[in-house]
């Protein structure tokens, strides 16, 4: 009985010393307090009203307040045509790096202006279109947000591009497929990952982010994420909860695609 | 031979569009105007406005906030995330892998929304606004980086060492300092790294968290205060120079340093082999 009892408490003194996990219980503690905890008061506020009731009326009042929507569809708008157009200006520049040698070197100078916070290079934008003389409103947003992002785009894309195997180009070429049927047939699709990551890291911080739209159409275009912030300092947290629900739930879509289509591999999510 | 040039030719396109901004505005810093003109011809008066224009007393102590909470946060997560790390990886499999999820929403959720649900919690439950907040902030959403960092080095390292150190006598802690620490060191120092750079680049986060009234700001919020309405006065010119030169310099030297090393690996890999 009493070895019995000895042995017990050896191993737990034992167990004690390798288990290591007890280090991770404040930062367990740490994250529920400040990451859980505040995403569930999100969805708690988003079903309260001004007098702390229960209610539906937040979600009706957004999709039934035509100004909400008019940001909302705006977001949307501006994010696809942000997305589209730094993968159609990205793309060549990822494939013809990763065909360089040097490839490696170049395209660090091409994300190396995203270091750069993202404000000051607005701001600077913005100087050089006034003093240009350019009107301040869709278009001058969509440089803004295409200059910003575009180096989003690049780098999953040439990570992606700059893995593959080169030997599925060359029996295409063999077998007698030309190259733009080479290119469409089997570059193309085995870059479908690297698409995937590129248009997810330029398509939600486009519509969520707060200031680039405000500052380069000189407070006429409102997206998402200005929306979120205006909404929050008016107050209306039940309103501005709601959206940013929506917001999460965009995130958790994209994160979703991502995953499927990068088993295994977490290419270069630790951007934004 | 055309196709290289057209190639060369839109790389070029795409690299100017990208840098031209930045660009024009060191060019423009020699000029101590907003309006892109060498009126009063190349001078470096912009720059010594930052030390004698009125606005300088709240510029300096934004400059101080930045670094402060800077240096405040990216230590705190440092030291949080790297026991954190440790802890982790050797809890069980359902656990880790539900605590590594969590991990990750700060870095996938938009800052917007990460700011709005701090601040619903910060009121909620009636945090000091100011500082605390702020820092509060800036840990939660660094520390998940510095995990990020720190958690391949254990993967990769051989779980026998540890072992080998308590059977040769080392006590937990003293295998913890002596074996574990050191090869986890790069990790952590990558992982600090990335910390300060992030808490320093901070806009989103910090806006909404600091409170209108308490009147802090740091390098961000009070350019997005000073400059949105009245534009960019010149000596924003000198600073934004000075920033671009910085950061660039720091990023490129980095990554020359961590190409150096990765060639050293790989030649040292083959010369075992």
């Amino acid at each position: 009985m009493k070895a019995k009892i000895s042995a017990k408490v050896k191993n737990a003194v034992k167990s004690f010393r390798l288990t290591r996990k007890a280090f991770s219980y404040p930062y367990i503690l740490f994250l529920l307090l400040f990451v859980v905890i505040p995403l569930v008061l999100v969805l708690v506020y988003a079903f309260l009203d001004a007098n702390e009731d229960l209610t539906f009326r937040n979600f009706v009042s957004l999709f039934t307040d035509g100004a909400s929507l008019k940001v909302l569809l705006t977001s949307i708008l501006v994010g696809i045509i942000t997305t589209a157009l730094c993968l159609i200006l990205g793309y060549p520049v990822a494939y013809i790096l990763s065909k360089y040698r040097a490839g490696k070197i170049l395209v660090l100078l091409f994300v190396l202006p995203m270091w750069v916070n993202f404000l000051i290079r607005t701001l600077a934008t913005k100087a050089i279109f006034v003093a240009l003389d350019i009107r301040l409103g869709m278009g001058t947003v969509l440089f803004g947000m295409v200059y910003n992002y575009l180096p989003f785009m690049i780098l999953p894309l040439y990570t992606t591009l700059s893995n593959l195997d080169r030997s599925y180009e060359e029996a295409s070429m063999d077998l007698g497929a030309d190259k733009l049927t080479t290119f469409v047939k089997t570059v193309l699709p085995l870059s479908v990952p690297g698409i995937i990551s590129g248009m997810t890291m330029v398509f939600i911080p486009t519509i969520s982010t707060f200031a680039i739209s405000q500052l380069l159409s000189d407070y006429t275009i409102f997206l998402f994420g200005d929306s979120i912030q205006t909404k929050f300092s008016n107050n209306m947290y039940g309103v501005g909860s709601v959206m940013s629900l929506i917001m999460i739930v965009l995130v958790l879509l994209s994160n979703f695609l991502l995953n499927k289509f990068n088993k295994g591999e977490s290419a270069g999510r630790n951007l934004w | 031979m055309v196709k290289k040039i057209l190639e060369k030719s839109y790389l070029a396109i795409i690299m100017a569009l990208l840098y031209a901004p930045i660009i024009l505005i060191i060019v423009f810093s020699f000029s101590n105007s907003s309006n892109f003109r060498f009126d009063e011809g190349f001078t470096f008066e912009s720059y010594i406005s930052i030390f004698t224009s009125e606005q300088t007393p709240e510029l300096l102590e934004a400059v101080k906030n930045t670094f402060l909470i800077a240096i405040i946060a990216s230590v705190a997560a440092t030291i949080l995330g790297s026991i954190a790390a440790v802890g982790i990886f050797s809890l069980g499999k359902k656990m880790r892998r539900a605590v590594e999820n969590v991990n990750q929403l700060p870095i996938i959720n938009s800052e917007i929304v990460m700011a709005v649900s701090l601040m619903l919690f910060f009121v909620t439950f009636g945090f000091p606004a100011g500082y605390v907040r702020i820092i509060i902030g800036h840990i939660a959403f660094c520390t998940p980086y510095v995990v990020l960092s720190v958690m391949p080095r254990l993967v990769q390292m051989d779980p026998n060492v540890y072992e080998a150190a308590l059977d040769l006598g080392a006590g937990p802690v003293k295998a913890l300092f002596k074996v574990l620490l050191p090869i986890l060191v790069p990790g952590i120092i990558s992982g600090f790294i990335l910390s300060f750079t992030l808490s320093m680049d901070d806009f989103i986060i910090t806006q909404i968290n600091k409170g209108a009234a308490t009147g802090i700001n740091t390098l961000s919020t009070y350019i997005y205060e000073d400059a949105r309405l009245k534009g960019l006065s010149p000596f924003w010119f000198a600073i934004f120079s000075i920033i671009f030169v910085a950061v660039l310099a720091v990023v490129l030297l980095l990554n020359l340093k961590r190409s150096l090393d990765d060639k050293q690996a790989g030649k040292e890999a083959k010369d075992v082999r």
